[in-house]
């Protein structure tokens, strides 16, 4: 039998994540921490954390990652923590920074050194562990956004102090700055742009068919079929169209219209929208309550200031949770657009696949993600600032 | 004055209000009584048109109903729901003053009208105000729905069962203040509740409600004193019959000049006050003092056994 009775028994010192996290982090002492490859193409020489940070900065890393290693595994306050997560964190990214100049001969510019698993095992270790402690810690709206201002700002540091200027997927940045910053532009106008005109169209579609039970069935059906299709086939699929509307109204193809390129793949992602928008309209109109409703109209508003003064605010976070997901969705699905010449982060991704460059992937989904995570926070703080007054 | 003519109401097949027609006064106060389902609610719907009717008539003032706009007879009518529908995403304050901003009042008159209306229904105005419902408790909500019904002072006021939250102590000033109200205004209201108690103490006028039926209209002591039907009588309850009769009468006119013994009873009481204070004291007769104080003379509890019985 198990004692209980023991007020240290070990279920009450260790945390459960904690174990996951120490397994993976010590894990990661024992694989390679970079990966020298002399150029783009020729395979990698693991090095492990001694080797590329010779001295007293390698053992102090693997102090370091230790030490955070056996705090996660502890059941500490929420706020020390996350404040281990961030200083193992900042500590890995340093050491990283070392470790790639130091392995990067001196002047080189055609070798590549690239994180290795040791590496990525680590960051996804302490990245658990400060999500997990942001969780638990409860935090506000406004603070977590607060967050997440701070950690862009400390990731921004570093891009721009150069530790990590010798950095594989950073010299694949070096080499295309413009591009990269002109297809980051168009992958953000192809997300943004598809979710303001999924808005624009979604919200007045739902309103309308929102009194109308077979209407609601009709275009909540049509609508749930595209959203089954493959993105790919999506994409696909509109070429022929969009082609021949080109092709025979010259106006269409003023406008920049084609069969591929942007038009398709924002026509792809706006279809994708509409039905988030349009069915968290309507659940978010269903959610008012009945009485609210007829006290509205018994109080003699019109239709129209009902709609304004009291359904739409009502249904408001549940639309606004929408505008999340698709938001969100888009950031990700937009990456697929490259593929039909639509251009965006996607561009980075295929041409990588294609070349088997791992960096030039890197170098358009680390964007992405982050991109995407981002939109998260703060559209999940925002539908619950607005959630919160004034709810029964 | 409010003419309702041969009104029904069908949902489907089912008939939810069969044939009603009635009269209310001017500045009167018109209770509809009923057990659930009776249809009180979808008559007293019809008169401001949030229900239509199937067939049968309703005039306003001598104006029939369903040539007005719905929002703008709406607006001069306060309709206070059954179970208060304050919106959740507006704060009391915001909430009462609904109908005023509606038909563009200032934002000065609005705020004074909302201080004067918690004032009323005894809310701290500074506490309240900007509170959202959810924040209130169920008689505090159910009292910021009647002071949104009664915001823009409308003459013609529908109250659904607004009464129904409340404790016995609160209910009883909300009737209270609901009474001055409507004789310093003239207000004509039409309350409906199940409660035969708050019927008789509040109407001017009672309509009994059953399956859909409107069975008597009329005045509480015809009421009370000649229910049209077994069902009315049974509403009524058989055992408290005398003590009803008795509570619509006023002391005044039974006041005989002696003395009696013990404390005075104030002369805005009923003879049924009278009786329960002659039996509990065990007095013969209680004495009866004005607003002032002054002793006026006394009333016996052979007078008030005497008013107890049914008028021949
Ligand atoms: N919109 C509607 N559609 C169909 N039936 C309805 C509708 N509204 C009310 N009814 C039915 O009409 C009948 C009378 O309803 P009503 O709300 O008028 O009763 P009530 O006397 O107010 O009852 P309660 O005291 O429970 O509030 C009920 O049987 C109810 O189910
Ligand atoms: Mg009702």
């Amino acid at each position: 039998m198990t004692d209980n009775s023991t007020p240290l028994s070990s279920r009450h010192v260790i945390d459960r994540l904690g174990i996951v996290i120490f397994a993976l982090a010590v894990a990661g002492l024992f694989c390679p921490f970079v990966l020298f490859r002399a150029n783009r193409i020729v395979a990698g020489e693991a090095r492990y954390a001694l080797d590329a940070l010779p001295g007293w900065p390698g053992y102090f890393l693997l102090a370091a990652v230790g030490t955070g290693a056996v705090l996660a595994l502890l059941r500490l306050d929420s706020r020390l923590r996350l404040a281990v997560s961030f200083a193992a964190l900042a500590i890995l990214a340093v050491g990283l920074g070392w470790a790639v100049d130091s392995v990067t001969p001196a002047g080189d510019k055609i070798s590549r050194t690239a994180p290795a698993l040791g590496f990525w095992l680590e960051l996804l270790a302490f990245g658990l562990l400060a999500a997990d402690s942001v969780v638990r810690l409860g935090l506000k709206p406004l603070s977590r956004i607060a967050l997440l201002i701070a950690v862009s700002v400390a990731i921004a540091t570093i891009l721009l102090s150069g530790i990590w200027s010798d950095l594989s997927v950073l010299r694949e940045y070096a080499n295309r700055a413009d591009v990269f910053w002109r297809e980051a532009a168009t992958h953000i106008a192809l997300a943004l742009g598809s979710l303001v005109a999924a808005a624009l169209v979604g919200l007045p579609l739902g309103i309308a068919i929102h009194p109308t039970k077979r209407l609601r069935a009709v275009v909540t059906g049509l609508l749930s079929a595209v959203q089954t299709i493959p993105s790919i086939a999506l994409f696909g699929l509109l070429i022929a169209p969009l082609a021949w509307l080109a092709a025979t109204v010259p106006a269409a193809a003023a406008i920049g219209i084609a069969g591929i390129g942007a038009a398709p793949a924002m026509l792809a992602l706006f279809l994708y929208s509409l039905m988030p928008v349009v069915s968290n309209t309507l659940a978010g109109l269903d959610a008012v309550p009945p009485a609210a409703n007829v006290a509205a109209r018994g109080m003699g508003m019109t239709d129209a200031e009902r709609l304004l003064q009291v359904q739409l605010p009502l249904a408001f976070p549940s639309i606004l949770a929408a505008i999340r997901i698709v938001l969100v969705q888009n950031i990700g699905l937009a990456t697929v657009a490259a593929l039909i010449g639509g251009g965006g982060f996607g561009v980075f991704v295929f041409q990588g696949v294609g070349q088997t460059a791992m960096d030039l992937v890197l170098l358009g989904a680390v964007p992405t993600v982050a991109l995407a995570f981002a939109s998260a926070v703060i559209l999940d703080a925002a539908v619950e600032l607005v959630s919160v007054k004034g709810r029964t | 004055m409010i003419e309702i003519e041969h009104l029904s109401k069908f949902f489907d097949e089912t008939c939810v209000v069969d044939d009603v027609s009635m009269t209310i006064p001017g500045g009167a106060l018109a209770v509809i009584v009923g057990t659930s389902g009776s249809g009180k609610t979808t008559l007293l719907r019809m008169i401001n048109r949030l229900v239509e009717p199937s067939s049968g008539r309703i005039l306003i003032d001598g104006k029939d109903i369903s040539a007005i706009p719905p929002h703008e007879l709406r607006r001069q009518i306060g309709y206070a729901i059954q179970g208060h529908g304050l919106f959740p995403h507006r704060t009391v304050g915001q909430n009462i003053a609904t109908v005023p901003h509606l038909l563009g009042w200032d934002a000065a008159k609005v705020s004074a009208r909302v201080e004067e209306l918690l004032d009323l229904f005894q809310l701290d105005a500074a506490e309240f105000r900007d509170r959202y419902p959810s924040q209130l408790s169920g008689g505090q909500q159910q009292r910021v729905g009647v002071a949104r019904a009664l915001a823009a002072a409308p003459k013609l006021l529908l109250m659904d069962e607004p009464f129904g939250a409340l404790d016995p102590i609160i209910r009883a000033r909300a009737q209270e203040d609901l009474r001055q109200i409507q004789q310093r205004l003239g207000t004509t209201i039409v309350l409906v509740t199940h409660d035969m108690n708050e019927a008789i103490h509040l109407g001017d006028r009672i309509a009994v409600m059953d399956r859909a039926k409107l069975l008597q209209y009329d005045t509480p002591q015809e009421i009370v004193i000649r229910p049209a039907t077994e069902f009315v009588g049974e509403l009524l309850g058989s055992g408290e019959r005398p003590f009803r009769l008795l509570s619509l009468q006023p002391l005044r006119p039974y006041i005989e000049p002696g003395e009696a013994p013990g404390a005075a009873l104030d002369v805005d009481a009923s003879l049924r006050d009278a009786l329960e204070e002659a039996l509990w004291s065990g007095r013969a007769a209680v004495p009866v003092r004005d607003g002032a104080g002054k002793t006026l003379g006394r009333v016996t509890l052979a007078t008030a056994i005497r008013q107890a019985a049914r008028p021949q």
